[in-house]
């Protein structure tokens, strides 16, 4: 594989994490356009466990996706009171806080980054992305999954059945925050350098974009929506300077034709039991 | 006399000034089929808001089986025991019947089990939801979007998805409204199997002679107020229910 590809695939890899770890939030029905934040928290406090403390990578990811998680849900109690898109202004913001941290936060760096990790390939970020793409498509057959999905649909409804609510949008926000500072501890390690412009709101926009693409209602459509994002401006690099033009074409047409995304639980049932579905 | 599984003292609640519900008293005995009756603004759907926790009763008190719930949020409500349905049918949009059956479940269990894929992890859970899909005729519904189905399924559906939690008390807010006599008449046969395997039921409707021929005893709103309570024959007979319903004959 030339070094061209094992850096896109890396980079799709991810964002894939990034797109999940929007998912699990939006399958409660919350929008966040903040996840690059809890990204950037990843990528921050493992870089400087592995860097400055000397913590094996893996640990230092998993330190990281705990203390994001915790964030989360303490980002989540104020977002409990918003819905739709105050929700999603609040998230903003709370990027644009985390983001201007980092800038003045010159232990490590502040604008000008922080550098020294250790650098990881392709390998080990797929290992990542595809272990916990299968471990929330497990997840998608729960019956936490289902009540996340009574949440989205219906919350008072959800409240009347005997679902707790609060407990379900808190534990998706802090799942979610989780999933995205593995992806930004992963991508810290792969570049070796980081600044805070790497994890603001396009980063932010970049998930959210990648799951509505892709299909917001089933885990693997983060999957489809990260390969195709990464990709489809490099295939398109033969007609030169409309690429991105036409790039931004074809995603106006997916959501033309395709509300739901390009994947969704009917496409993926003709995919996978074509027979039993007959 | 024991202990009535439902009970409701003074519950009053207002909105900005006007008393949708002022000192409400009633009771649901084990066992029996009760009815709210009452016009349109009667504060019925407020009667079973209130006792659900979707509102906040301003004063009185709601007891199931003794213990005092009424402050407390609608999930715990629900797994005290009461559940319920909605007036305008209100399902999961992406969800199949099956989905509905299975997420409404009781709610004791261990967080592993909750996290795990339901067919691997939770053989008690489909058992019950097969149970129930069974009870209410739904069987060939399975796998459908439930929010497809036709208006009469939809009803099933809801009344099945309150039932699957295992509720002491089931509260019906117009079971039948909107369906033919054939539909009505096969909601009527499942609410009284569903007494007999013990589970009270408070119903509100405004089909008359849907309610006389099911409910053991009936109470009677109007304007928020407690206007008449009694077996159906005494209620039907009430000259107070007559005026509220017919206007009065000056």
């Amino acid at each position: 594989m030339s070094t061209y590809y094992a850096s896109l695939l890396a980079e799709s890899g991810i964002l894939l994490l990034g797109a999940l770890s929007v998912y699990i939030i939006l399958a409660t029905g919350q929008l966040s356009l903040g996840n690059g934040a809890f990204m950037g928290i990843g990528a921050y406090l493992s870089s400087w466990l592995t860097v400055t403390m000397n913590v094996p990578l893996t640990l230092a990811l998993v330190i990281s996706a705990i203390f994001a998680g915790v964030i989360g849900a303490i980002v989540a109690f104020p977002a409990l009171r918003l819905k739709g898109i105050y929700l999603a202004m609040a998230t903003v913001g709370f990027g644009e806080m985390v983001r201007s941290f980092f800038l003045n936060f010159d232990t490590m760096g502040g604008a000008g980054g922080f550098r020294g990790m250790q650098h990881v390939g392709v390998g080990t970020i797929w290992l990542w992305a595809g272990g916990i793409l299968i471990a929330v498509m497990l997840l998608e057959r729960s019956r936490v999954w289902l009540e996340m999905q009574a949440v989205h649909d219906d919350e008072t409804a959800a409240g009347l059945i005997g679902l707790n609510t609060v407990v379900t949008k808190i534990s998706a926000f802090a799942a979610g925050a989780a999933v995205a500072a593995i992806s930004g501890g992963l991508f810290a390690h792969h570049n070796v350098y980081i600044e805070p412009a790497n994890f603001g709101f396009e980063r932010s926009v970049e998930f959210v974009l990648a799951v509505i693409l892709g299909g917001s209602t089933v885990a693997p459509g983060s999957l489809v929506g990260s390969l195709l994002l990464i990709f489809l401006p490099e295939f398109l690099r033969p007609i030169a300077d409309w690429r991105l033009a036409a790039f931004g074409s074809l995603l106006v047409l997916v959501l033309l034709v395709r509300r739901q995304g390009i994947l969704d639980r009917n496409l993926l049932r003709m995919m996978t039991f074509r027979r039993a579905a007959a | 006399m024991s202990q009535p599984l439902l009970k409701l003292t003074g519950v009053t609640k207002t909105f900005g000034g006007i008393h949708a519900l002022s000192n409400m008293v009633c009771e649901v005995p084990e066992g029996q089929i009760i009815g709210v009756i009452g016009p349109n603004g009667a504060g019925k759907t407020t009667l079973f808001n209130t006792i659900t926790g979707a509102y906040r009763a301003d004063a009185g008190q709601v007891t199931l089986k003794g213990v005092d719930v009424t402050q407390w949020p609608s999930y715990r409500i629900v797994r005290e025991g009461i559940a319920r349905t909605f007036q305008n049918i209100r399902l999961f949009s992406s969800m199949t019947v099956w989905e509905h059956l299975l997420v409404a479940q009781p709610h004791g269990e261990a967080a592993w089990r909750r996290l795990l894929p339901i067919a691997w992890a939770n053989p008690a859970a489909q058992a019950r939801a097969t149970e129930v899909m069974e009870f209410f005729g739904l069987t060939a519904f399975r796998d459908r979007p439930a929010k497809s189905l036709p208006y009469g399924i939809q009803r099933k559906v809801e009344m099945a998805r309150a039932v699957t939690a295992k509720p002491k008390l089931l509260l019906l807010d117009e079971p039948v409204a909107g369906m033919n006599h054939d539909e009505a008449e096969e909601i009527r046969s499942l609410m009284l199997r569903l007494r007999d395997t013990g589970l009270s039921i408070l119903l509100i409707e405004h089909d008359m002679n849907f309610v006389m021929r099911l409910c053991d005893y009936l109470y009677v709103l109007d304007f928020g107020v407690l206007i008449a309570e009694g077996k159906p024959d005494d209620v039907r007979a009430n000259p107070v229910v007559l005026d509220a319903y017919l206007g009065k004959d000056d």
